[in-house]
């Protein structure tokens, strides 16, 4: 019996099937975003259930884990919310976005305030440059054009 | 064939080739840190760049294969700038503090940044700072020293079978760790330590011991299995500081296990018998030698004078030398008894004649093997990595086994059964193969006795491809199956098996010196343990044997040990095993005397001492011939192991092997025990002889030592 | 031109082919998709049974250049993979999209995304593919679900799985996503990230052709370049060709971006004036002055506005001023930008985005990013300049991927172009442009 609760192994049997049978290694980015979007993080617990429900090394699933961006390692609370700061962004003000929204929410980047409700991530470019200044929450939602103004009515509505 | 250029040199080579390859064949040295010519190739380093013509980038030696015209420069000016520049990249985030890494003297990189780095550091920036991971009680991490090249983790997925170091996190933040808090378990783990370029990984029980300039380097082999790895041993004031291994491709490549790694610090554990020993009024008293001998040959004649010559046996042990054991037969045929046995973990003694059957890298070039009965992980680490080749180049194994015991091999078949079931499994087997090609089977005892047989479907199913590829095919029986009551049995249909699938059949004994003493034991025809239960026995000699834990696995040979009444133990250790005897003889550990040893695949390998006995200790061939004398035994003037060695082997003649063969087959149909006793005993690999029980680092957390032998060193 | 071409007059210009339906209602539907011609080619090629070699050469004749950045023949390019290969073959799409300012193919996702599923089946007919992935890049969540219901609605039609349009040929098509590591744009880390590793690039040879996913011999393009082949096979190599000028057929799509009036992609005609697309795309913001552009992406020379001004939009125009057409990702700085600071963004970027494994790219865009934080902090040296034009030029070239070349491209450009603005950094401490401003 799988650890992991069938929710997700249900959605991974349907990953897997994109894959030729000897080869479940395929799907470890995407059961790793499954459990990660049920979770909010990964815990090693988390990365064990994953290495053992595809039969890998659980040192492989960490490296994999630990290579892409978006996985996330340590609790990133209710909200995490993702800035990109590269040269597009850049270009059109996101530096002072950020300083806003660091002293609006007391946190600097990879931190979590008090009541772990927010997290606040640096982004490289996430191929929305025409949107510019922009940020993602919880890795799905995109929130485009922010100014400093935009951003408090963002925020107050995630109360 | 392919004909190209390096530094001016033309060379012919066969295709399929990577320049370095070519440029290490033909001596021209180009620097590397990844590569590593057992292991895949990352090409990540860069280290290797070179020129070649028409060609605007250097490329890495490594990694580009020859092609027919080329040129290549490994010294010029473009060249050495490419070589220099990744070895100041290498260099910024590498601390510069080589008088204290354990490394200092024998590290990759400072020897390479002497001929290529640059002698002031451009980078005035932070360096980067890497925790250290603990993996476990044999390798010693300083990850800040790691240069990223990957041969660790390269090793122990390529050829440890399973990954189990990784190179976690990104870029400049990219680290070498283990799972969380994980260890590393390979039993061939050590070897990442000679891999890794650098001081990130070393021995933790050598570290700091000693400079490598310190040390004296002699050459020795392992006899703690069957292959004979060979091995060089680093001295230092008389005492093996640590053991490397020996590149020899026939037998262990450039690797060895862990067991004979770190085994020698068993050589030093304070169980180590320092001086002769007699029991009097039950209590143990040291002596000199001339006591111990004079009480032994009193009691030996009085127990020939009441009891008969055949009351003394002789027991020594599969790690014994070709010369103690043709002493200790010559002992026994001087008095007059036949009490003499090596085989002290076997039940069935109606064949003989274990050996793998083919050289031990001809393993890689099979396409279908068998085994039955094999805890090859535990017993000869580094011949199952040669199964695990075969498997990787394509090769199919099937493994038939008493204990789940994972090879770290990919299976095209795996069956676990009780061990009394082998022999049905090799009848279903044959069956099978009547089945299919009814011709096949030759022998006509066995085809009229496997006719009568019921057809298992699914045997027949699995062996149809064993059966009808055109392809090189083995079968193996392992140590687990010699050791089982119907060993003979096994022998004979396993051989009948190869032979009707025109395939290879040998065994995977784990008897160090097994076919060396099967050798001698041949020629002189003698009686087994079994016999020796039949008899009244009472004195015994034992060889190299701590028969608690040596004989575990055969329960009435134990039994009859402990009803004898005169008992010598010829032994390098003391310790609660010898409770019982009467007298014990300090002999020298095999690395403090000469011997000859011959491997599983026959390779005869004779070794010099490399060290001095400790203490009062006597290497046991000499021991042997004094007590022949004392003994009053004639024709035992022997003045160097060569010589005892000549009356065994003649360096001009054949060796003349016994087949691997069984005397005879049980043909009655036997009624399977429902409640027989499954007999798997794994022995683990820090278990399996006197010396490994007292490598004290081999005995990690994770697998808890056996038996309590008390942590302490000399 | 065809009929698909919105009039509206500032728009005149654009030649939407990749973005075809992005103007039309529920742009992303196969109904819409079809009703615009699609599938027509597929379909013609299925009915007509045309033979795989008779349209390569169709795609040979059109010019195509790969769009993910490289510019290297896609008619070549498929000519490498072996014709009579036992076993799966794999096609796979790019859409990794990760280089700092392109997301055009988040636009081809988003509106057109059976353009670029027939583009596919075509390719996987032409080069014998048993099994594509789209590979989309982890960020844009919503396309990627977007492409899996488009993916779904290609199915029920028929047109992907066994025997598609009840002919014999079979083709399997899938969306998996990376999960943020722009090295995975780059194809052979892109096919170990399938695999289900770390994305890290493989030595080549051995090219993806021979050896890719699985061992087996596989084809990567970007999304943009399988978006065009169903146009090229409905209107032939030649008009395709005779969209754009000498060395660079067709249209493409430019996603600009930074200081401009109106951000977005513009897919235009191959060739086009930089100083009319700047003009599409509303000119500089605010009306201020244009001050440098990178025009293919980062990984593309930065160009002084005096030079760009001359250049055209193709590859040998990009070329012919010292910079090259990448993936079309233009980058538009005004007068207020400082060189500087933009520099140490985009090393940081690189830095970043290192896989680590070879040593030149994990050490030295480290050591670069250090160096040019270090002057952005007032601590810079004079020598700092050469310093850093040298760990570039040797992290250049040395590397397994493309990925240290690129690093070292913005700080030779942003050097050569602006030293004035390094060495005032240097000397004072501060930014000149700040400083002007002051
Ligand atoms: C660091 C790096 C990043 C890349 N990123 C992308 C990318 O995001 N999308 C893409 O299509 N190609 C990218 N490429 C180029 C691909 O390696 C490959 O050349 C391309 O996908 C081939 O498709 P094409 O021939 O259609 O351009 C990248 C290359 C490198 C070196
Ligand atoms: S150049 Fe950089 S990104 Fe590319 S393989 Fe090397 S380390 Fe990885
Ligand atoms: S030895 Fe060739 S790149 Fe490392």
């Amino acid at each position: 019996m799988s650890k992991l609760p069938k929710k997700i192994t249900k959605k991974i049997d349907n990953e897997l099937l994109k894959y030729p049978k000897n080869q479940k290694k395929s799907a470890v980015m995407a059961a790793l975003q499954f459990v990660q979007a049920e979770h909010g993080w990964l815990s090693n617990k988390d990365l064990s259930d994953v290495a053992d429900y595809l039969e890998i090394p659980e040192i492989a699933v960490m490296e994999v884990a630990t290579f892409y961006n978006m996985y996330d390692l340590k609790p990133t609370g209710k909200y995490k919310i993702s800035v990109c700061t590269n040269i597009s962004c850049m270009l059109r003000g996101v530096d002072s976005l950020v300083n806003h929204i660091k002293q609006r929410l007391k946190i600097d980047f990879n931190e979590l305030t008090k009541d772990e409700k927010f997290c606040l991530k640096e982004s490289e470019c996430m191929g929305n440059c025409d949107a510019a200044p922009m940020m993602v929450i919880n890795n799905e939602k995109m929130y485009e054009k922010i100014s400093p103004e935009k951003f408090d009515v963002i925020i107050k509505e995630l109360k | 064939m392919i004909k190209l250029k390096i530094d001016g040199k033309s060379i012919e080579v066969q295709s399929k080739k990577t320049i370095i390859e070519v440029a290490d064949e033909v001596g021209i040295d180009i620097p590397r840190f990844c590569y590593h010519k057992k292991l895949t190739v990352a090409a990540n380093c860069r280290m290797c760049l070179v020129q070649v013509k028409n060609i605007g980038k250097p490329l890495p030696a490594c990694a580009t294969q020859v092609m027919d015209g080329m040129e290549v420069s490994t010294k010029t000016k473009f060249t050495k700038e490419a070589q220099q520049s990744v070895m100041e990249f290498l260099l910024i985030n590498h601390p510069l503090d080589c008088p204290i890494c354990d490394q200092g003297g024998e590290c990759e990189l400072q020897d390479t940044a002497v001929a290529y780095g640059a002698s002031e550091s451009r980078y005035a920036e932070e360096k980067r700072v890497v925790v250290n991971k603990n993996i476990g009680p044999l390798i010693s991490t300083d990850l800040t020293r790691c240069i990223q090249c990957t041969r660790c983790v390269r090793f122990l997925k390529e050829i440890g079978g399973v990954q189990e170091l990784g190179l976690v996190g990104r870029g400049e933040h990219a680290e070498i760790s283990a799972y969380v808090d994980k260890s590393v378990e390979s039993e061939l783990s050590g070897n990442i330590i000679d891999l890794c370029p650098v001081g990130a990984l070393t021995s933790k029980p050598f570290r700091y011991k000693a400079r490598t300039w310190e040390l004296v380097r002699r050459p020795t082999i392992s006899i703690h299995d069957s292959l004979g790895s060979n091995l060089e041993m680093h001295i230092k004031d008389d005492r093996v500081m640590r053991t490397l291994p020996k590149e020899n491709d026939a037998i262990n490549e450039c690797w060895i296990s862990d067991r004979d790694r770190f085994s020698y610090e068993g050589f030093y554990h304070n169980d180590r018998l320092l001086e002769p020993m007699i029991k009097k009024n039950k209590k143990w008293l040291k002596v000199d030698w001339e006591e111990a001998l004079l009480f032994i040959a009193k009691n030996i004649n009085r127990s020939i004078a009441h009891e008969g010559q055949d009351s003394v046996a002789f027991l020594h042990s599969p790690q014994s030398s070709i010369e103690e054991s043709y002493l200790i037969h010559k002992i026994a045929d001087k008095i007059g008894t036949q009490n003499v046995d090596y085989r002290i973990t076997q039940k069935n003694f109606d064949f003989s004649g274990t050996w793998l059957g083919c050289e031990i890298s001809e393993i890689e070039t099979l396409d279908q093997v068998i085994i039955l009965g094999s805890n090859m992980r535990f017993d000869q680490p580094l011949l199952t990595h040669r199964f695990r080749k075969m498997v990787h180049q394509g090769g199919k194994l099937i493994f038939i086994n008493a204990l789940e015991h994972d090879l770290l091999i990919p299976l095209e078949k795996k069956i676990i059964c009780k061990s009394q079931e082998y022999r049905t499994q090799l009848i279903q087997m044959l069956r099978a193969v009547y089945e299919i090609e009814p011709k096949k089977i030759i022998n006509q005892d066995i085809l009229a006795f496997i006719k009568k047989q019921k057809l298992n479907a699914d045997t027949l199913q699995w062996m149809k491809q064993f059966v009808k590829g055109k392809n090189k095919k083995a079968i193996f029986l392992g140590q687990n199956a010699l050791e089982a009551n119907d060993a003979s049995d096994l022998v004979f249909l396993a051989n009948c098996l190869a032979e009707s699938v025109s395939g290879l059949f040998g065994s995977l004994s784990n008897y160090p010196n097994g076919v060396g003493l099967d050798l001698i034991a041949h020629k002189q025809e003698l009686k087994s343990t079994k016999d020796m239960m039949a008899k009244k026995i009472s004195s015994l000699i034992t060889l190299n044997i701590e028969p608690k834990y040596d004989i575990r696995a055969n329960i009435n040979l134990t039994d009859l040990i402990q009803k004898i009444n005169f008992k010598v133990a010829i032994t390098p250790y003391s310790g609660d095993a010898f409770d019982d005897f009467d007298c014990l003889l300090p002999m020298a550990i095999y690395t403090e005397s000469s011997g000859s040893y011959i491997n599983i695949a026959r390779k005869l390998q004779s070794i010099k001492a490399i060290t001095s006995p400790k203490g009062q200790s006597r290497p046991a061939w000499k021991i042997l011939r004094v007590l022949g004398n004392y003994l009053d035994l004639d024709d035992f003037d022997y003045d160097s192991s060569e010589q005892v060695l000549c009356k065994v082997i003649h360096p001009k003649k054949r060796l003349a092997y016994p087949p691997l063969a069984a005397k005879k087959f049980n043909n009655k149909e036997k009624p399977l025990k429902k409640d027989g006793r499954n007999e798997i005993h794994p022995i683990l690999p820090e278990q399996s002889d006197m010396i490994v029980r007292r490598a004290i680092s081999l005995h990690s957390k994770k697998n808890k030592p056996l038996i309590n032998i008390r942590q302490e060193v000399l | 031109m065809p009929d698909e071409i919105i009039n509206a007059p500032v728009q005149k210009k654009l030649f939407p082919l990749c973005l075809a339906t992005k103007d039309l209602n529920h742009p992303a539907s196969i109904k819409t998709y079809i009703s615009i011609g699609g599938y027509e080619a597929l379909k013609k090629i299925l009915t007509d049974k045309i033979s795989p070699s008779d349209l390569l050469e169709e795609i040979k004749l059109s010019g195509l250049r790969g769009r993910g950045g490289a510019g290297f023949p896609t008619g070549l390019k498929w000519s490498f993979m072996p014709k009579n290969a036992k076993g799966e073959k794999y096609l796979v799409c790019n859409s990794d999209e990760g280089e700092p300012g392109t997301f055009k193919d988040r636009d081809i996702i988003r509106y057109n995304p059976h353009q670029i599923i027939e583009g596919m089946i075509i390719g996987a007919y032409i080069m014998d593919a048993t099994v594509g992935f789209n590979y989309i890049h982890g960020e844009i969540w919503n396309e990627y679900l977007s492409f899996g219901e488009a993916l779904n609605q290609a199915r029920q039609a028929g047109l992907l799985g066994k025997n598609i349009l009840n002919s014999d040929f079979s083709f399997e098509l899938h969306a998996v996503h990376g999960y943020g590591a722009y090295i995975c744009g780059e194809e052979t880390a892109l096919i170990e990230s399938i695999e289900g590793k770390k994305g890290q690039p493989r030595f080549k040879p051995p090219f993806p052709a021979t050896y890719g996913i699985y061992g087996k011999p596989t084809c990567v393009n970007n999304t943009e370049t399988f978006a065009s082949i169903p146009w090229i096979i409905r209107h032939g190599g030649q008009a395709f060709n005779d969209l754009g000028v000498a060395n660079s057929g067709g249209t493409k799509i430019f996603s600009v971006s930074g200081h401009i009036s109106n951000p977005g992609n513009y897919e235009i005609q191959m060739g086009m004036p930089f100083s009319e697309l700047l003009d599409l795309a509303g000119g500089v913001w605010k009306g201020h002055k244009l001050k440098a552009v990178i025009p293919g992406g980062p990984s593309t020379a930065l160009v002084p506005a005096h030079t760009i001004m001359q250049a055209t939009m193709d590859y040998d125009g990009l070329s012919k001023i010292g910079s090259s057409l990448g993936a079309g990702s233009m980058i538009v700085m005004d007068e207020t930008t400082c060189m500087v600071n933009t520099l140490k963004r985009l090393s940081y970027f690189f830095y970043e985005e290192s896989c680590g494994q070879c040593t030149p790219c994990r050490e030295g865009t480290g050591w670069v990013y250090r160096i040019v934080k270090r002057i952005v902090d007032g601590q810079g040296r004079l020598d700092d300049l050469n310093l850093l034009k040298d760990v570039s030029q040797k992290i250049s070239g040395r590397t397994i991927c493309a990925l240290g070349d690129a690093a070292a491209v913005p700080v030779l450009s942003f050097i050569k172009h602006f030293e004035v603005e390094f060495e005032y950094f240097i000397r004072h401490g501060k930014s000149m442009i700040e400083s002007l401003n002051d």
